[in-house]
């Protein structure tokens, strides 16, 4: 183990586990952000729920954790395999080869990040050290987390763009993204390649969709 | 047909290469790539001028020694040949054809269009065979192989170490060509002795002489003139993965 963190396939190895673990992240953040074309009310609980509950405040050090690794992970290995070609070609045509997700995604990743940032600024940063109107559902005093999105997407349309755009981008992060976390932890043959593929393409639409939906719900419902 | 060929010319490893333009008018289609560098090599040495240097054995596809990357690909525009397997009937009359060397810093350029690719010889030292006495050869039914297995093992051991897949990969990995070696013998009976130890030491050594990782990208199983499978990589990882995690004391 003593070379694991460094060695090529060790290397990887970190950077599928912790996009693994952002996957299931991403599937919990669209579950509940689904709930704003439900209503105030059902938001507003599970977001209440999810800032609240003890298990949930564990995992979001963790969750920051991995976050962090898998950019520093990210910007270490593509730095490393940069150098591994100091003479360019002249002339390389990829397209018949590869994806160009698959080629891009220390780039896709860098789009998402500067996503995520704009995305804390206006939710997280406020959430956490803003102050909140609050409002009382079923009997408990909680942050209108649904006003405050509301307000966002509805009052500001560069910011419907930009979210749509961040949705795009974490699509084809993903499409590739998915299929090849599980090639580095070697979960791949002739069989479960196909099916893997398959899969990825159906999660980055669901998530891309998913995510951009929220946006364009708010312009049509508010006309 | 005519052609305009753009080729990397470097005369030895520590000068500095550049492109040099040649236009050649008598190229029949029927020509083999090599064949053409040959013709256009007798122009030269009639002409008094150094020729080109190219890599060069078999020609027909199976030393690995002739890989050049033509026009922005390894082994030119067809898909599982060797670069002496490509003729110039792939090409139109009138076309521009850049040739370059592999590039990597793992494959330093010696000359021209070659380059060393003894990194791989080194790999290979480092674990691509088996030291276990197995014997002289037994009765074929005592050992059984899955069928599956030794299709595997065939599709893996098909690998003629050209080095293709380096070029291709834009992290100049030779994932391919390590994870083929690794697969070719795990899936075997005398290869599976040794299979943890060889996993952990050739994926130390490629890391060592400078190449890069895989990022899945599939360009290499593309451009690989034998379409040796991704999957390999995969069974690589596995063997790696599981040699890290169950590594006992020597």
């Amino acid at each position: 183990m003593s070379h694991f963190l460094t060695s090529p396939v060790g290397k990887k190895f970190i950077m599928s586990i912790t996009g693994i673990f952002l996957m299931l992240f991403l599937i919990v953040h669209l579950t509940v952000n689904s709930l704003l074309m439900v209503g105030p009310d059902a938001f507003n609980s599970a977001a209440h729920f999810m800032t609240t509950n003890s298990f949930i405040m564990v995992l979001e050090p963790l969750l920051a954790l991995g976050f962090i690794i898998h950019i520093i992970y990210s910007a270490y290995l593509t730095m490393q395999n940069q150098r591994l070609r100091p003479v360019h070609y002249k002339k390389v045509d990829r397209w018949g080869s590869s994806t160009w997700p698959s080629r891009n995604m220390f780039i896709l990743g860098g789009l998402v990040l500067i996503f995520l940032v704009i995305h804390l600024s206006n939710f997280f940063w406020k959430v956490k050290f803003g102050d909140l109107d609050t409002v009382m559902v079923q009997g408990t005093q909680m942050h209108d987390l649904y006003g405050l999105v509301s307000a966002l997407f509805i009052n500001w349309w560069w910011y419907d763009l930009i979210y749509i755009l961040g949705a795009l981008f974490l699509a084809l992060h993903l499409s590739h993204g998915f299929w090849a976390a599980f090639q580095s932890l070697g979960w791949d043959n002739d069989l479960w390649r196909v099916r893997l593929k398959r899969i990825a393409y159906v999660f980055a639409v669901i998530m891309g969709v998913g995510f951009s939906s929220i946006p364009v719900y708010f312009l049509i419902t508010s006309g | 047909m005519k052609v305009k060929l753009k080729i990397w010319r470097q005369p030895n490893a520590r000068s500095k290469g550049k492109f040099v333009d040649y236009d050649l008018d008598d190229i029949s289609p029927e020509m083999s790539f090599l064949e053409m560098l040959d013709a256009l090599n007798t122009r030269l040495i009639q002409q008094g001028d150094d020729p080109v240097a190219y890599e060069h054995d078999c020609r027909e596809g199976i030393c690995g020694s002739c890989g050049l990357f033509i026009n922005g690909r390894p082994h030119g525009p067809e898909r599982e040949v060797a670069t002496c397997q490509l003729h110039m009937r792939s090409f139109r009359d009138g076309d521009t054809i850049v040739v370059e060397p592999w590039r990597a810093k793992a494959f330093p350029v010696i000359k021209d269009l070659v380059v060393d690719r003894s990194a791989f010889e080194k790999i290979m030292d480092a674990g691509g065979f088996v030291s276990v006495d197995t014997g002289s050869a037994p009765e074929a039914n005592t050992t059984p192989v899955k069928k599956q297995n030794a299709e595997r093992a065939f599709d893996a051991g098909v690998c003629i170490g050209c080095g293709a897949c380096v070029a291709a990969c834009k992290n100049s990995s030779a994932s391919l060509f390590v994870a083929a070696k690794i697969s070719q013998l795990a899936l075997l009976p005398q290869g599976k002795a040794e299979a943890q130890r060889r996993a952990l030491n050739m994926v130390a050594r490629m890391e060592e002489l400078g190449f890069g990782s895989c990022t899945s990208t599939e360009a290499c199983e593309v451009e690989c003139p034998k379409s040796i499978s991704l999957d390999h990589i995969a069974r690589m990882n596995r063997e790696y993965l599981r040699a890290s995690f169950s590594e006992e004391k020597d």
